[in-house]
């Protein structure tokens, strides 16, 4: 990751006379440095991509009861009795009681094979209510053990669920996100054009804010949400509840760019050029700041994200039948459960990797933000 | 020195203020009135409730007055008499539970936070002088990952390894036979044994934030002449590193207690009710669910200005390190 490696744009400039690059190329360059903020893209563009087709992708349906409760994961494979198969093949499967323990047992059939298909036909489901359909992307035929991460207590595909909870899993970092922008840059706009007492008072809210402990400030506001609201209301009223916290953050960047930004040369020089005040937010001071302000809107959504799932996990957020990684951790609340079915965790696996992707990518924006500091260029 | 204290208690003043009202308005969220819920909870019993005592009550807690003399009535009990109101799911005075759990929470957070703090610190230095190294990326890695794992997730974990592979039992602060014990020796090495858990657990997701704050700090100061200068002169350069670079790194180190404590209070508590500590979490959890306003509303104003104080004491301590802040 040396400066060397790379053609400095404005090197490049100076011997061979080409154009000037766009501050946006200069982001690239920058942001491309940084190696795994590059491949978080990719890990949170396939999540959202899942999150979006989430009804092909998915198996089953989230609420098909396949008989088969506590079943591990079983994955299919292209190894039998020693000999390579394609395409892969998942096996039969039984459950027995054990006499002895009362513990359900699964017994693999190796002679029963279902080949894995692709674009097979499986439960209808449809696409937020349009394009009904029956296909999926993958899977067996029924009675093929097809449970890439085990099933739960009711025999529900652990896999199958975690796809469809990603749908609010993920857009409510990004709804909450929204609301918490629109208040900070309301607010954190207000305080740093108007200075003075309504800064000083601004501020001062933000801090109050900021030293709240936020868990049970959230627990005790998610707790008052009537209990007779549907789903949509409560996703939208724990979107808020977030939100009236997160925007303290967004409010303070908002406002510190603002306030530096106005001190810069090149205002001076396009107010005294004769360009209107819309004219210096829009061509001026807005571009400067768009990059700083999608870097931290990026890193504020992780703990919208994890948020949720706390939130969701203790039951005091969305309920089940709503689907979030969340509530589907929420079967992983009691130990006895949890030392049957450890596989009941792995919805937390996949808050962890999205957490950590959007700490990645909002790190390498924020490097990329400034594309002028060579502090940053390592 | 003492100006600048006085300065911030009076600034907590309006902190102070808004942190009760909003407690205020925890106490008014949930539909019906304390008593309704409590005229319910009574005659679900059994208890037949006349009209008179209905009427008797509602005078007692004002709740017919403007709300806003509610208001300046509660927080006048609180005040004055230390009277925080009535838990009807315990039966007991508000004020005795809170005094009952606040303690261990605090001391679980304070714990944490000085974990945090100790392992963070010689990380941060080792990170920011090997700068690029393996054990820089290493620990970035780690410090990462505790910033992903959500608390409650990495308790649930602790709960299913030492419940799979040691066949133990790791909730509470005590054992069964401690718990009730009066305090000795024996109970206090009883209580670590119990208390490094959730400990570390609350304590990683503020490691990782510390780490990188720490190596940022120390990495701008190792780059600056008077470093140079002092590494000419021929000074060890661990001595070096120590005594110059460090020290002024510490400053940001100290101050980010200011956000961290609230983020160790927040983690103490879902981490508890996971792992079903004393403390407050579960009984704030219990509270919230059956709805026990007062109850709930007290822990959520107590909890907030603990944290406000604690906030305090660590500006205190960063104006008493660096002379720039207590006089400016």
């Amino acid at each position: 990751m040396s400066v060397d490696a790379k053609p400095m744009p404005a090197t490049r400039e100076l011997v061979h006379a080409t154009p000037v690059e766009s501050p946006l190329t200069l982001m690239w360059y920058k942001f491309r440095a940084h190696r795994l903020a590059v491949w978080s893209i990719w890990v949170i563009a396939a999540l959202y991509l899942t999150a979006i087709f989430a009804n092909w992708i998915a198996p089953f349906d989230p609420e098909t009861r396949t008989g088969l409760p506590f079943s591990p994961p079983s994955w299919p494979t292209v190894m039998v009795d020693g000999a390579f198969v394609w395409p892969p093949v998942a096996f039969g499967v039984s459950q027995q009681l054990d006499r002895k323990t009362f513990k359900r047992v699964y017994a693999i059939d190796t002679t029963q094979r279902y080949p894995v298909q692709l674009f097979i036909t499986g439960d209808r489901h449809s696409w937020f209510g349009l394009f009904p359909s029956d296909m999926h992307v993958i899977g067996v035929d029924k009675g093929g053990a097809f449970f890439l991460m085990g099933t739960d207590s009711l025999g529900r595909d652990v896999f199958s669920r975690m796809v469809y909870g990603s749908r609010i899993s993920l857009s409510i970092g990004l709804v909450g996100v929204a609301i918490s922008l629109v208040l900070g840059v309301i607010l954190g706009g207000i305080s740093g054009y108007f200075g003075g007492w309504v800064d000083l008072a601004v501020q001062r809210l933000i801090e109050i804010i900021q030293c709240f402990p936020s868990i049970p400030l959230w627990m005790a506001l998610a707790a008052a949400l009537p209990h007779d609201w549907t789903t949509i209301q409560v996703y939208f009223g724990i979107t808020v509840i977030l939100s009236l916290v997160g925007w303290t953050d967004l409010a303070r960047v908002v406002r510190g760019r603002f306030l530096s930004l106005r001190e810069e040369d090149f205002v001076m020089a396009a107010r005294l050029a004769g360009a209107s005040e819309a004219r210096i937010i829009r061509k001026h001071l807005l571009p400067s700041f768009m990059s700083h302000i999608i870097a931290s809107v990026t890193l504020s959504i992780p703990s919208m994200i994890l948020a949720e799932t706390a939130l969701s996990f203790l039951g005091i957020g969305l309920t089940p039948p709503a689907l979030s990684w969340g509530v589907l951790l929420q079967d992983a609340q009691n130990v006895n459960t949890l030392a049957t079915a450890p596989w009941l965790l792995l919805p937390g696996a996949l808050v962890i990797v999205t957490v950590l992707a959007f700490n990645f990518l909002g790190d390498g924006l924020r490097d990329a933000a400034d594309p002028f500091s060579r502090e940053s260029f390592k | 020195m003492w100006g600048f204290i006085l300065r911030r208690l009076v600034w907590m003043v309006p902190t102070l203020i808004v942190i009760s009202i909003i407690s205020f308005i925890i106490i008014q969220l949930p539909p019906g009135d304390y008593l309704s819920s409590y005229i319910a909870r009574l005659e679900a019993l059994g208890t037949t409730v006349d009209q008179a005592t209905i009427d008797a009550l509602r005078l007692r807690y004002g709740l017919d007055d403007p709300i806003w003399v509610q208001y300046f009535k509660w927080l006048g009990n609180i005040i004055f008499n230390g009277n925080f109101g009535y838990s009807f799911e315990w039966r007991l005075p508000v004020s005795q539970l809170i005094v009952e759990r606040l303690p261990t929470t605090f001391l679980v957070a304070t714990c944490s936070l000085l974990f945090a703090w100790s392992v963070a610190l010689p990380i941060g230095i080792f990170s920011a002088v090997k700068q690029y190294s393996w054990g820089d990326y290493v620990f970035t890695v780690l410090g990462f990952l505790g910033l992903g794992i959500p608390n409650f997730m990495l308790a649930l974990t602790f709960l299913y390894v030492s419940n799979r592979y040691f066949g133990l039992s790791i909730g509470g602060l005590f054992s069964p036979n401690y718990i009730n014990a009066p305090w000795s020796l024996d109970k206090f090495i009883d209580l670590l044994s119990h208390l490094w858990i959730p400990v570390v657990i609350v304590g990683t997701a503020g490691t990782a934030g510390l780490i990188r704050i720490t190596r940022a700090n120390v990495l701008d100061e190792l780059r600056k002449p008077y470093v140079e200068t002092a590494r000419a002169k021929g000074l060890h350069p661990m001595l070096l590193i120590l005594k110059y670079p460090v020290r002024i790194a510490l400053n940001p180190f100290v101050s980010s207690m200011g956000f961290i404590l609230p983020g160790m209070i927040s983690g103490e508590v879902i981490v508890s009710i996971v792992l079903n500590l004393p403390t407050t979490g579960p009984l704030l959890y219990a509270a919230l669910l059956s709805q026990d306003t007062y109850l709930a509303g007290a822990f959520v104003l107590m909890l907030a200005v603990l944290t406000v104080i604690g906030v305090l004491i660590s500006d205190i301590l960063l104006a008493w390190l660096d002379p720039r802040i207590r006089l400016s």
